[in-house]
């Protein structure tokens, strides 16, 4: 290998160095081998920025490579810039969700925004326009006054980038935990729709086909932003210059742009110039294609003069894209970049020798062969051990807590739990963000499912972010199963059948055995929840040291899960519509208190098993949804989840269009009255249906397994919310609970000086 | 008839305004480019909601510099139809066709939920096929939507009757709750002088179809209406109808550079 012989390193590769790039000395060593030689500066670079964690998956492909991802629906798998799946009738649906959690621990408002931009990009590269943003976001107590400065700026931060691009904001979760309080989890998902036969993938084929850089200039901005979404926050993260800067105008123009390339046909590839920017986006092109790919800096448009090859190569300034032309189209595509007032520049051509080249002039600089940088990032994996405090924890006696309560501790507990901002309305946020832009949405925020329109097929698309990441935390396999049975059930409240989902592993450090133990216990779970349910993985992201010198996060694999609905005017709402309605119960209460919200807001404690999962049992529950609603047998149906069947219910009664309506509702339960109102067994649905389907609908449950009762009925817009269960009887007026439920967001965020005036 | 919607640079209201001129009514929409000088014969302009050039120093202030606006400010001078939602509201102001200003909303953030507005007159292009006082159910979706205006501009839009749309709430009384943006008078949307030019902050554009709504496809079936009764082109509308706003199109001709 002769390497790039026409100049010796300007920067000596010193062990400190190797170090500081976050590389191992047998890591080092490999790059030696792969070489034959030292390395440049530039090499030494794009090898830390392809092997860190971010982009080398080293700590977790060997989990990750258990996970089902092919189905019949699966067009596009892993490994692309988003997954696709077929939705009938020549339309696909590509989705993907990414993590932007260091980012914005340093800088919420940019670090959100950029995390959105990122993930719009990984859509539209796939030919697809993006329809909808849902957000996963999990932030410390909103008693703290950073847990609000973040909060703020994150809501503030998707919201000015979707709006700007015009595409809603549509769903998504927000939970709050002090684990989250230094390092939040910032999840973001995007969904797009495409004819299946303008899907575009990432690929850099054809010799000497050309190779273009389009969109925004390249500036000194987030070099090495992969290796800084690889290690922990400490006390000196004050990293902005890792932190990039987003601007929705451009990325808008570069969308419609992007958009009009690919439906004219001009191109043969195209990626989004993501984490490790024109680094990972030129090899990871050239690696699917088995091709080589030939890169000189001195072409790519800049922001200032003097930016050396390192930094052009690492540059994750946003808002830009690599692309491959296909023969002769160089000039076409370079009219519609300029037509969109954009940067188009050809910066190198593909080869065939396998090879990551990269000239400045007319010296090479990088000389990488590009298989084993992509695809060999070396991968280890470790010991997981079960930190004893989790067990302890997991095994805490909790049995004092489910016992009999008074009626005025009922009541005092509900009206906790829906103050509590992790299960309380999340209007305060959702009103901040376009919902509505692109006349696709059909079932907005605050329901379990976000419900779009599949352009003008007649069919939906409903989709649902989940995780509990106390659930996760104290039994990780169980925990991960039950957010995949719980995704699965928000999308099959709406009518929609389940088919696919996409990932976001958001863990501590993966370099300590108990983070290791819920990682791979984690990962084991998700993978049965995916074969049982018959959803598989597309695609998803893994961010790890989501760890503070306080400590890790809760393990936080956030779900995205996608269903498809046949008829969308058979859509199934979450909550009461039809004063008179018979309200249903399905599913089993047992005494179940376990890593409850109950125990948390109302006691203080993080502790007991959380609920017993059956996911044969789940996949029947989705089997039944789906049914009901193709009959048109059930007015609404929302899941029983966090709070129990008291907050389930509550959330039914507040959440309609047109304002709280009255319930009145008893069930008949062996189980103590703390756990029968506020336990979170699984595999709970609350429905109302018309009195006259009632018969219907037991026998359709029956039929599917499960246990159903009547508890009772919806009534008038004024009155009271009452439920009794094991000698406890919850009676509240209305309004009251409104006002605290609608309350909690706005009046812990609106009074801090310095947020509103 | 053919409707013009106007595509500046970071509009993304106007694929849904060609959705509901083509599938909301079935009549012929094209897309307008921002650079062109041409309106290629379009009998009514639409101006969409997005954040033209990037909202950029101010809301709208850069979009009425741009090429096709000055085909619009003639167009609306001889009396054409034009509708701005949204940002277009905005920039219709910028560009001195409607008076007044849009400025940061009351909360300081961006606000989006749906609104009730009551339909105040019924005699402009946009709105013949309402009844007074109806009360519609859209979205709004803004940042910038306080409408602003000193008292004479004000006390002008009131006694000329050139106040089109106004925040309500549920019994139809503009009332302050059911102002989202601290608008003055709870102004959702006004017209010119010449009751041509309408703008208006809520999207009728995004409640044309029985799933998500049908309160806005009056405003789209009144145009055709209007353009119907006048028949042809814009400047034989311009002849069949009373006579444009000169003031408003004399000022935004002033300033055009």
């Amino acid at each position: 290998m002769s390497g790039p012989a026409t100049r010796a390193p300007v920067i000596a590769i010193t062990p400190e160095l190797v170090a500081d790039h976050g590389l191992s000395t047998d890591e080092y060593e490999q790059i030696l081998e792969i070489l034959g030689r030292e390395p440049t500066f530039p090499e030494l670079g794009v090898f830390s920025a392809m092997w860190s964690e971010h982009c080398g998956y080293k700590n977790s492909r060997p989990h990750l490579q258990t996970l089902p991802t092919e189905g019949p629906l699966v067009v596009q798998g892993p490994g692309e810039n988003a997954g696709v799946i077929d939705a009938g009738d020549g339309w696909g649906v590509a989705f993907k969700i990414e993590s932007h959690n260091h980012p914005s621990a340093v800088e919420p408002y940019q670090g959100a925004a950029t995390g959105s931009g990122g993930i719009l990009r990984d859509v539209f590269t796939m030919g697809a326009r993006p329809i909808a943003i849902l957000d996963s976001l999990h932030f410390g107590s909103l008693d703290s006054p950073r847990s609000r400065y973040l909060l703020d700026g994150v809501v503030r931060g998707v919201g000015d980038y979707g709006n700007c691009v015009g595409v809603p904001t549509v769903g998504g979760e927000a939970i709050f935990d002090p684990s989250y309080e230094r390092n939040p989890i910032i999840n973001v998902m995007c969904v797009g729709i495409l004819r299946l036969d303008d899907l575009m993938r990432g690929k850099a084929e054809g010799v000497g086909n050309a190779v273009m850089a389009v969109g925004a200039k390249t500036g000194r901005d987030g070099i090495h932003g992969a290796t800084f979404a690889s290690v922990e926050l400490d006390e000196g993260s004050d990293s902005r210059p890792q932190v990039q800067v987003g601007d929705p105008f451009t990325e808008k123009l570069l969308l419609e742009a992007s958009l009009e390339l690919i439906g004219r046909d001009l191109l043969v590839g195209i990626q989004d110039m993501g984490a490790a920017g024109l680094t990972s986006s030129g090899t990871e092109m050239a690696a699917r294609s088995g091709s080589g790919i030939d890169i000189d800096v001195a072409l790519v448009p800049v922001r200032e003069p003097g930016m050396t090859p390192y930094e052009i190569l690492l540059s994750e300034s946003q808002e830009r894209m690599l692309l491959v032309a296909k023969p002769g189209c160089e000039t076409s595509v370079a009219e519609v970049l300029s037509k969109w007032d954009l940067e188009a520049a050809v910066v190198g051509r593909v080869t065939d020798d396998g090879f990551f080249r990269v000239r400045d002039g007319g010296q090479v600089v990088v000389e990488i062969p590009v298989q084993p940088l992509v695809n060999e990032c070396p991968t280890y994996t470790r010991e997981g051990v079960e930190d004893p405090e989790v067990r302890g924890l997991r095994e805490l006696d909790i049995g004092e807590y489910s016992g009999p309560i008074s009626d005025q501790e009922a009541a005092d507990a509900l009206l906790t739990l829906l103050d509590s901002p992790s299960l309380a309305s999340c209007r305060w946020i959702y009103e901040q963000y376009d919902t509505t832009v692109g006349t696709n949405t059909v079932v907005g925020p605050g329901s379990d499912a976000t419900v779009l329109r599949l352009a003008d097929s007649g069919r939906g698309i409903a989709a649902s972010l989940d995780c509990n990441g106390r659930y996760v935390y104290l039994q990780p396999r169980r925990g991960a199963k039950i957010a995949m049975a719980e995704a699965a059930r928000n999308v099959a409240c709406s009518g929609a059948r389940p088919v696919a989902i996409t990932n976001c592993l958001n863990f501590g450090n993966p370099l300590k055995p108990g983070t290791y133990y819920h990682f791979a216990e984690a990962v084991a779970g998700l993978g049965e929840g995916c074969r049982v349910l018959s959803t598989p993985v597309t695609g998803g992201n893994v961010s790890f040291y989501n760890e503070t010198p306080d400590g890790a996060v809760y393990p936080t694999p956030v779900i995205g899960m996608i269903g498809l609905l046949e008829h969308l005017d058979r859509v199934v709402p979450s909550c009461f519509r039809t004063p008179g309605s018979a309200v249903l119960l399905v599913g089993e209460t047992r005494d179940e208190l376990g890593a409850s919200e109950y125990l948390a807001a109302c006691h203080g404690v993080v502790g007991g098993a959380p609920p017993q999962i059956d996911l044969e049992e789940a996949r029947r529950l989705v089997d039944f949804l789906v049914e009901a609603a193709d009959k048109r047998l059930v007015l609404s149906a929302h899941d029983c989840a966090e709070g129990g069947l008291a907050v389930a219910l509550a959330e039914c009664s507040l959440g309609g269009p047109d304002g709280p309506l009255a319930v009145e509702a008893q069930l008949e339960t062996e189980a103590p009255a703390a756990a029968a109102l506020f336990g979170e067994s699984q595999s709970r649905v609350v429905l109302s249906c018309d009195p006259a389907k009632v018969e219907e609908v037991v026998a359709l449950a029956t039929e599917h397994g499960l246990p159903v009762a009547v508890i009772g009925s919806v009534g008038a817009p004024d009155g009271r919310f009452r439920l009794a269960a094991a000698g406890a009887q919850i009676d509240l007026d209305l309004d009251r609970i409104h006002d605290v439920y609608r309350s909690a967001l706005p009046r812990r965020m609106e009074k801090q000086a310095g947020l509103t005036t | 008839m053919k409707i013009g919607i106007v595509r500046f640079p970071g509009s993304n209201c106007d694929q849904d305004c060609y959705r509901a001129v083509d599938e909301g009514i079935g009549a012929e929409a094209v897309y307008l480019w921002h650079k062109s000088h041409d309106l290629e014969g379009c009998h009514a302009i639409l101006l969409p909601g997005g954040f033209s050039y990037g909202d950029h120093l101010r809301a709208g202030a850069i979009a009425r510099f741009s090429p096709i606006m000055r085909e619009v400010i003639a167009f609306a001078r001889d009396g054409g139809p034009v509708l701005g939602i949204c940002n277009g509201f905005q920039i219709l102001c910028e560009a001195g066709l409607l008076p007044g200003a849009l400025v940061r909303n009351d909360s300081l953030r961006f606000r989006s939920h749906p609104v009730r507005v009551r339909v105040e007159r019924t005699d402009t292009p946009f709105t013949s096929k309402y009844d007074d006082g109806d009360v519609l159910r859209m979205p709004i979706a803004h940042g910038e939507g306080q409408y602003v205006a000193d008292q004479r501009v004000i006390d002008a839009l009131e006694g000329e009757r050139r106040v089109i749309f106004r925040y309500v709430d549920e019994l139809g009384q503009p009332a302050e709750e059911a102002n989202p943006n601290g608008s003055v008078r709870n102004i959702a949307g006004i017209c010119d002088e010449g009751r041509r030019v309408v703008g208006l902050m809520p999207h009728p554009e995004r409640v044309v179809s029985k799933l998500l709504g049908t309160d806005g496809l009056g405003v789209f079936h009144s145009l055709i209406e209007f353009l119907q009764a006048t028949g042809g082109t814009a400047k034989q509308v311009a002849e069949a109808g009373d006579g444009p706003g000169t003031e408003a199109a004399e000022a935004a001709e002033a300033s055009t550079p």
